[in-house]
């Protein structure tokens, strides 16, 4: 199991570092195998951030987290390369994801260079064609070609096999789709339904509400880095408590439904300031109210 | 009608040859009309745009006519179509938030703008006070440099100063895309209440998002590799789309409620025809699950049915 | 977790789509550019043929270049091979000329390597860390910016009995850097925000590794036109010192060849063909070079290209 427990991300800001700039307030979440946690929250709400702490990319300023109660914030050297071995990470933008003067293939060698130094080439060949058949590339396609001769579909998803190399537990999914096509978005999205049905537990990054709720389980919605309401994803959304979820959700467009005017709907007005602690509402679901 | 298109073309030259993105669009729009453009990345909606406005140097205008409030729109000559521009036709442009001069106050940017456009910024001042009140920014905005603003502020001045003259044509240009959920909704209900004020006679909308135009939009036109797939009021595209583009585009929209567990969506498999070399008949036929033999052979024509649609497909029940 | 194939929509739709436009590599798309980019073309064209010379002249001259040959003030003539003449005290001005070009692209090939080899050090180094080790970087870069090279070469010429050419590469390459620094850490800092680094440290990549095969391929074009530039200008400066007087002891250079004629009253004298050649060599040499430098940027961005 992933835990999160009370992490928090300070950033020095100001001229000579005097300020203090809380971008994660305590935030506490679990992750289990074979379970989809969706990080739902608009710009500036750390979502990413968390990602990134989960992926060790960015230190953590306070807090603990944890992979099967190891705690990861002090790895280094070959115990970080183990850990990378049981998590990894997907970002939003493919063309960003690899290096455009390379073949996209690389990512693969990189892999085989860490991890499977002494591999016979034919076993290597054969590993990769079965991560390419998981996410339904034909290995003619998109071996040996460039980056910028494949499409964003297919680059996400070559990621994706890169990650699934490794036999992994956790992947960290940051708005995967946000910059893919309508069309292959859902492709995509099925893919990680497919994995997470096999076992992997995937936190999955996104501001676009009616993709977490096809997707996941659980639910952690987050506004200016605190968690606001939380828990399975039927519940959050079925009965939203707090009312930056239920503002969220009215403004969501919908293809069947029009967006309420702002007279119903709403409810209690936004506050800003330290956020509440959660509260147990209901049986699986928490909210800051 | 206000806008007339009739089979515009419009591709650009490259070292390999003419990459046809907008390849015989034709089609209406009434006054007062909000009419979504819609179509996945490379389908030529942001062509059509600045084919309309006339802003991309790289674009050749190759044949087509464009009629505005009956009188033709020289979009193929720079310098006539300069004197159309911000008066008559005017856009609101892709990233429009990075395209304030971060160097210059906004109140003095519109002055220079309004300048080069040989209107007298003091006379419109009053007017602009007040549309930027109507949209919910507060007058002293104009003494702030962009950097100042938030993404969702800057979308909404861009679209006061697009529309300040009043245009008979607006062309929004993906205006909702880096926006947070909250502040979409904002800017898209601007959209539709400068229209319903008269600040602006018709709008295209161009967005790969589908349930931003039903929210907005009065009528949705999908574009498919550079052609025109189907035209039909937002409620026919949404709730029975004819062609099987449209249909497969709508059915794989997640919307709240649906979870994977129990209704599994399902995408278009393959990628759009290179434009550089179109293959011949339907340009859809490589992922269309009704094509037949003619689909590869004749390029199916634009039907116009009884009820205003358009569909251009040979299997479509009409 | 196994990776069992999964039952999704085949992607074998793929194959019946064309190929993309650009079936080009990157490097045939840039040859392509580079044989139509008329300054590259011209640009190196001369740089070429001034090496040419610089290899073959000194073979084909027939006197050593500090050899008084007896023969004084003669205008370029054929007779014992003076072809470019020779000096007020009878040396040969071809032999001289063949051999301070060669030196000239000594200098500028050590001293512009030892600068760029600086400069890449410390570039990558504060673009990839940040933080504190960036600005004690920065600070060291600011303080070898303004300590005036001129100053330190006195001095140390001052010490110096007797100065190789390698010296003074080595001391141009040392004091050449600072610019060249910053550009790489400003190129550095904008690559390393990119996602491709952060799936290079997922990929249990080492930051030396990162450095050396993630970023500094990317901007390899950068560094080649950094590398020029500071050729061209270890070239320049190698000239001025040696007008000046501080040049390399026990050989001859374009530089010194221009501040004896000068001291010696070429330019009264109408010996022209003394200091013309040597100083036409240089603007030549370095000129190509700028020149050169400009057509690469071209053909490396391809929003500069013309259509």
């Amino acid at each position: 199991m992933l835990s999160l427990r009370d992490v928090s991300k300070t950033y020095r800001v100001g001229a000579f570092g005097g300020g203090r700039l809380r971008a994660i307030d305590d935030v506490s979440f679990d992750v289990r195998p074979g379970e989809v946690v969706s990080l739902i929250g608009e710009s500036g709400s750390g979502k990413t951030t968390i990602g990134r702490m989960i992926l060790r990319l960015i230190p953590v300023s306070s807090g603990l987290i944890e992979l099967d109660k190891t705690d990861i914030s002090t790895l280094h050297g070959d115990d970080l390369t183990a850990y990378y071995r049981r998590v990894q990470g997907v970002f939003q933008d493919p063309f960003s994801s690899f290096n455009p003067i390379f073949k996209a293939d690389r990512v693969f060698r990189m892999m085989k260079d860490t991890y499977y130094r002494g591999a016979p080439a034919d076993e290597w060949r054969a590993k990769l064609e079965d991560a390419l058949q998981a996410v339904a590339l034909n290995p003619h396609d998109v071996l040996g070609k460039y980056p910028h001769q494949l499409s964003g579909g297919q680059l996400q998803r070559l990621l994706v096999a890169r990650a699934l190399l490794l036999e992994i537990e956790y992947l960290v999914a940051d708005e995967i789709i946000s910059m893919l096509d309508a069309s292959t978005r859902i492709d995509v999205l099925n893919l990680l339904g497919e994995l997470k049905q096999r076992g992997l537990g995937i936190v999955f990054i996104t501001h676009d509400l009616s993709l977490g709720n096809y997707i996941s389980d659980a639910t952690v919605i987050l506004r200016r880095g605190a968690i606001v309401e939380m828990g399975e994803t039927e519940k959050v959304f079925g009965d939203p408590r707090h009312p930056y979820t239920r503002m969220l959700l009215a403004a969501v467009p919908q293809l069947h439904a029009k967006w309420a005017s702002d007279d119903d709907g709403g409810g209690a007005p936004l506050e800003n300031g330290t956020p509440k602690p959660l509260v147990e509402v209901d049986a699986g679901h928490l909210a800051a109210i | 009608m206000s806008l007339v298109v009739d089979d515009l073309r419009a591709y650009y030259r490259t070292l390999a040859g003419d990459v046809r993105a907008v390849d015989g669009l034709s089609f209406t729009l009434a006054d007062g009309e909000i009419m979504g453009l819609a179509g996945e990345s490379g389908c030529g909606k942001s062509t059509l745009a600045k084919a309309l406005i006339r802003l991309d140097t790289r674009m050749r205008y190759i044949g087509g006519h464009v009629v505005l409030d009956g009188v033709e729109l020289p979009i193929w000559d720079d310098a006539l179509m300069n004197e159309r521009r911000f008066r008559d036709v005017s856009i609101v442009p892709q990233y429009a938030m990075s395209a304030m001069t971060p160097t210059r106050k906004i109140g003095r940017m519109i002055r220079e703008l309004l300048e080069s456009r040989g209107v007298d910024g003091h006379a419109l001042e009053p007017e602009l006070l007040r549309r930027l009140e109507l949209v919910g920014l507060d007058p002293g905005v104009l003494s702030l440099y962009p950097i100042e603003l938030s993404g969702g502020m800057k979308q909404r001045v861009v679209m006061v100063i697009s529309t300040l003259l009043d245009p008979s044509l607006l062309i929004a240009d993906e205006i909702t895309s880096a926006l947070d959920v909250s502040t979409q909704k904002a800017v898209a209900e601007t959209l539709v209440e400068f229209r319903d004020r008269g600040f602006v006679k018709s709008v295209i909308v161009i967005t790969h998002d589908l349930s931003i135009l039903a929210q907005i939009a009065d009528s949705i036109l999908v574009m498919y590799a550079g052609k025109l797939v189907e035209k039909a009021s937002t409620a026919e595209i949404v709730e029975e789309p004819l062609h099987p583009y449209s249909r497969l585009l709508i059915s794989s929209l997640p919307e709240v409620g649906v979870r994977y567990d129990e209704h599994k969506l399902a995408g278009i498999p393959g990628r759009p025809p290179q434009l550089l070399d179109p293959p011949s008949g339907c340009r859809f036929r490589d992922r269309c699950p009704l094509a037949t033999e003619r689909c590869a052979k004749d390029p199916p024509f634009v039907r116009a049915g009884d009820d205003g649609r358009f569909v251009a497909c040979w299997e479509a029940a009409c | 977790m196994t990776t069992a194939p999964v039952a999704g929509p085949a992607d074998s739709a793929q194959s019946s789509v064309p190929e993309t436009a650009s079936q080009l590599t990157t490097t045939q798309e840039t040859l392509y550019f580079a044989l139509r980019n008329r300054k590259l073309v011209i640009g190196s064209a001369i740089v070429i043929a001034l090496l040419a010379f610089a290899i073959v002249g000194p073979f084909i001259a027939r006197h050593g270049p500090l050899d008084y040959t007896g023969h004084l003030s003669w205008a370029p003539t054929t007779r014992s091979g003076h072809w470019f003449g020779t000096t007020l005290l009878g040396q040969d001005v071809f032999a001289q000329f063949a051999t301070g070009l060669r030196l000239a692209f000594l200098v500028g090939v050590v001293g512009g390597g030892i600068a760029a080899t600086i400069a890449m050090l410390i570039g990558f180094t504060a673009g990839y860390r940040g933080g504190a080790l960036d600005e004690f970087l920065n600070m060291i870069t600011n303080i070898v910016l303004v300590i005036p090279t001129f100053a330190l070469l006195l001095v140390i010429a001052a010490y110096l009995q007797v100065r190789s050419v390698m010296v003074e590469a080595i001391l141009i390459g040392i004091t050449s850097w600072p610019w060249a620094a910053r550009a790489v850490r400003a190129q550095t800092f904008s690559l390393v925000s990119r996602d491709f680094v952060d799936m290079a440290r997922l990929s249990g990549r080492s930051q030396m590794q990162i450095i050396f095969t993630e970023i500094a391929p990317n901007m390899s074009s950068y560094l080649f036109m950094m590398f020029i530039l500071l050729f061209g200008g270890a070239v320049l400066i190698a000239a001025t010192l040696d007008f000046i007087g501080l040049g390399p002891s026990g050989t001859i250079s374009l530089g010194m060849m221009m501040q004896l004629s000068v001291q010696n009253a070429a330019l009264q004298l109408h010996l022209w063909w003394w200091f013309l050649p040597p100083g036409i060599a240089i603007a030549t040499l370095v000129g190509s070079l700028y020149v050169m430098n400009v057509g690469l940027d071209e053909v490396f961005n391809p929003k500069l290209r013309e259509m």
